[in-house]
């Protein structure tokens, strides 16, 4: 095995992979509280865990995982029965009551720590910010010795968690997708087909809870509230079926895990710094990037796109008022209109000739001079969008109740309309 | 994390016993909570106080425009900020403590972390919960790896900037504390000043739109409020539960009042409450994170507020429900007696009304303790054969099947309620009608009321 594959087997491959099932796990896991409207559960949730931790350890003085967990996945709960109560029974708003939850039991756990920090060596920071570079792995220098029992036992069970956990919430959403995907839509269509949608929920937030709980002790709970929302939100602006939704998404959350721990390692030095920087901070950073890219770039909903189409609905209404002009002027005998009065009806010169411009490019009209005219495919055109304007004018006076002298200015708007679908 | 867990380890259990510190004596919990001790303690105390005040006024605008989880993401989003500004003076050569440009630094990113929000959230596939949670978890994201950047920087300086996340009032100095209370007088000031307006946006927005009010800024000027007292609350309380201070005295005050200014006396008043114990314990014990207890004063002050307001508070209201429901338990038994024993006049046996009380659902027991209950009020006097109504029972049975009757009357008359399933909910709405109800429904069905449901 040559030094450097020796190197990243040691120091990067743990680490790397520990935010890649963290993220994968909180990413598919993240799209049904999105849906569900409950981001913000998980970062209530990833706060509140803290004093459970505490707790835990104070009444049993050990630091056994599975107390620590146990603990954790308590107050996890904890908070979201205490959401829930505070909002219903005394009627807060939902965002204040999960406020008002989770700051109440992270200061218990700050004060807890403080309590206790006199025999141990306690340190909020790292819930939050989490460490998954000290994450390492005694590799031995044969390749055939990479995977035996004494060689695997020295992975951290930080990773044996996590990947438990992600196989969990696989196997939960591949056996409950219907259900997931019904309660996720329509709660109340999901009680009349016979699927309790509480229960549902429940499961879903002690789910929140554990993924929670599993990742923050190798990644840190702010990557878990990055990785419960962006994920599932850029793959939400990428595609519009639930499926396709959960699989960019966790494609997402791998890619920003993996690239993120690369940049937090390998960035500064690119930059000429001798360091390296936070690799949870710099995972959540490029989730971040990721789905602003997607917020732009994305083909149906991204920004970009949306200022294409409106761009190009604005170029065909320019285009089609000026061969309705055209064509009014031509039925009352002119076949040909100088550029001049043009610029009158299309607001202004540079508008006008702007026009004429685009719709010469579409063999719409022919310019003699200053003056223009209607090419046969134009008139054709023309004709078209007169009818629609009629129709339109005709069928908001009899079927919509408009008054016959307020019909116009609507139909002027409508006519440009394209009646094909999907558009 | 990891780290947490490993540290765990070290030593023996921890106690939470306080008894080898010692506590402090009767005189030096009076001179503190005096404002005798010590200038700089007395600073702070008063700089917390006002935090406490100004953020209570101001969380009560960010409650009533559902910004509570927003004010969240903008102190989170404050870290970046404090990073970028330490490393910048130290770059160019300012003293990197000097708190004004932090703070600074922590302003300009919150704004940002908010615009930012405003602007992912106007497209229509991002909903305000999600883009919230990008922007706090992203910000927050990166404030850490610029703190790591700046924790490898060489300057020796760096190590309180982690202070700004949980807060720490015993490091704060003189200076800080005066810059603080500057800051929160300044937004007590103009939230009192701008009272009206800001009840106006909250409450009609569109109302303020149509009349000409300059919505955006006023919003604009709210928004700035609560980064005032974001940056101001970073130092004392820290960034993550300073979102608490903004939320919870004005969430707790929600349930003592329902109107606008005496929302924001005692959400005020609640906050520096909470802003001066919190100190004063601080200040008083050792190991007492200032940040922490005052979020639990407040959180004690909520709880107490949800369980036991009057009206609004949980006890008050089962209580309220609690009342109602015996109720309606009694009308339900008096009218029954009343329909059994002849218009309350004679006796109805005990099996009998057990029989007809087991339709209803109630079991033997309950309908034999109902009866004792009623008994023992004066409603009706039970005889060794039956029970019978006295006159005031009598009164109230007779009222309550004439409101069934004429409830009934009216949902099929008016309503279009089919004659067999009227009688279920009318079993309901009959326990709840007003005197000046039942006196227009007498008038609208002109006395025809009466006779059809005598029949029930």
């Amino acid at each position: 095995m040559n030094a450097g594959l020796h190197r990243f087997l040691e120091l990067d491959l743990l680490p790397m992979l520990a935010g890649a099932l963290a993220a994968l796990t909180c990413g598919l896991l993240g799209n049904f509280l999105i849906l569900r409207r409950l981001s913000l559960m998980g970062d209530a949730i990833s706060h509140s865990v803290l004093p459970g931790l505490v707790i835990a350890f104070i009444i049993t003085g050990t630091r056994d995982p599975i107390v620590m967990l146990l603990g954790a996945g308590f107050s996890g709960v904890a908070t979201v029965v205490l959401v829930e109560v505070i909002r219903r029974y005394g009627r807060v708003d939902p965002g204040a009551a999960m406020g008002v939850t989770f700051s109440v039991l992270f200061a218990l756990g700050v004060f807890l720590i403080e309590q206790a920090a006199r025999q141990v060596d306690l340190d909020a920071d790292c819930v939050l910010h989490g460490q998954p570079e000290h994450l390492g792995w005694t590799v031995p220098s044969d390749f055939g010795e990479l995977f035996t029992p004494a060689t695997l036992a020295a992975v951290p069970r930080q990773i044996w968690i996590l990947l438990m956990m992600a196989m969990v919430t696989l196997v939960f959403i591949a056996m409950l997708f219907k259900e997931l995907r019904i309660v996720s839509f329509d709660p109340q269509l999901a009680t009349t087909q016979g699927v309790h949608a509480g229960v549902m929920h429940y499961m879903l937030m002690v789910l929140v809870a554990a993924a929670t709980v599993a990742s923050f002790e190798a990644v840190g709970s702010i990557l878990v509230i990055a990785m419960l929302i962006c994920p599932g939100v850029t793959a939400r602006l990428l595609t519009d079926r639930l499926g396709s939704q959960l699989g960019v998404s966790a494609i997402v959350a791998i890619v920003a895990a993996v690239g993120g721990y690369w940049l937090g390692a390998l960035g500064p030095s690119l930059v000429g710094f001798d360091t390296s920087v936070s690799a949870a901070g710099s995972m959540a950073v490029l989730a971040g990037v990721i789905f602003g890219l997607a917020l732009l770039f994305a083909p149906r909903h991204g920004v970009m796109q949306q200022v294409r189409r409106q761009r190009q609905l604005a170029t065909r209404v320019l285009i089609e008022d000026l061969i309705v002009t055209l064509k009014r002027a031509e039925d009352a005998g002119d076949t040909s209109v100088e550029q001049g009065q043009l610029a009158v009806v299309l607001r202004d010169a540079g508008t006008a000739s702007r026009a004429i411009e685009l719709a010469m490019r579409e063999d719409l009209v022919l310019r003699a001079g200053e003056s223009v005219s209607l090419s046969e495919l134009g008139r054709e055109r023309a004709d078209g969008v007169l009818r629609a304007h009629r129709q339109w004018q005709s069928y908001l006076i009899e079927e919509a109740g408009y008054r016959p002298d307020h019909a116009h200015e609507t139909a002027e708007r409508l006519e440009h309309v394209d009646p094909k679908p999907g558009d | 994390m990891r780290s947490l867990l490993g540290q765990i380890g070290h030593g023996a259990p921890p106690s939470l016993a306080a008894g080898s510190e010692p506590l402090p004596s009767w005189q030096e919990i009076l001179q503190t909570l005096g404002f005798q001790r010590g200038f700089n303690t007395t600073t702070v105390m008063l700089g917390t106080t006002l935090l406490g005040i100004a953020a209570g006024i101001i969380g009560c605008y960010a409650l009533l425009r559902k910004r509570s989880l927003m004010a969240d993401a903008l102190s989170h989003a404050t870290l970046p900020g404090i990073a970028l500004a330490f490393m910048i003076s130290a770059a160019i050569g300012i003293e990197g403590k000097s708190m004004a440009i932090l703070l600074i630094g922590a302003a300009v990113t919150g704004v940002l972390g908010v615009v930012t929000i405003q602007a992912i959230h106007r497209h229509p596939r991002v909903r305000e919960d999600a883009a919230i949670g990008i922007v706090l978890s992203v910000f927050f994201g990166a404030g850490i790896v610029l703190l790591s950047v700046v924790q490898s920087m060489s300057t020796g300086s760096q190590g309180g900037l982690s202070r700004f996340i949980y807060g720490q009032t015993a490091s704060m100095l003189t200076a800080d504390a005066v810059l603080m209370s500057v800051i929160t007088l300044v937004a007590i000031i103009s939230a009192v000043l701008l009272l009206k307006e800001f009840a106006l946006v909250s409450f009609n927005e569109g109302f303020a739109r149509v009349t000409g009010w300059p919505v955006t800024f006023i919003d604009l000027l709210m928004m700035s409020l609560i980064v005032l007292v974001t940056v101001a609350g970073l130092q004392a309380v820290g960034l993550i539960l300073v979102v608490a201070m903004l939320i919870i005295p004005a969430a707790a005050a929600r349930f003592w009042t329902d109107r606008l200014r005496w929302l924001v006396v005692i959400a005020a008043i609640i906050g520096g409450l909470s802003g001066y114990l919190g100190a004063a314990v601080s200040a008083l014990l050792p190991r007492k994170p200032a940040g922490a207890v005052i979020v639990l004063c407040a959180g004690a002050v909520f709880l107490a507020s949800m369980l036991l307001a009057p009206r609004r508070g949980m006890l008050a209201q089962g209580f309220q429900r609690a009342h109602l429901k015996w109720k309606i338990a009694r009308d339900h038994l008096l009218e029954q007696l009343h329909e059994r024993g002849a218009a309350g006049e004679a006796v109805v046996g005990h099996e009998e009304i057990r029989r007809v009380m087991r339709m209803r659902g109630w079991s033997g027991l309950r309908t034999g303790l109902f009866g004792r209950a009623l008994a023992f009020q004066g409603w009706l006097s039970s005889k060794s054969d039956g029970l019978r109504l006295t006159d005031r029972g009598r009164e109230q049975g007779g009222r309550v099947a004439r409101n069934h009757a004429l409830w009934e009357q009216y949902l099929v008359s008016h309503a279009d309620i089919a004659p067999s399933h009227v009688d279920w909910s009318v079993d309901k709405v009959e326990h709840v009608l007003s005197d000046e109800l039942i006196e227009e429904l007498e008038r609208a069905l002109d006395g025809r009321g009466a006779v059809q449901g005598a029949a029930l």
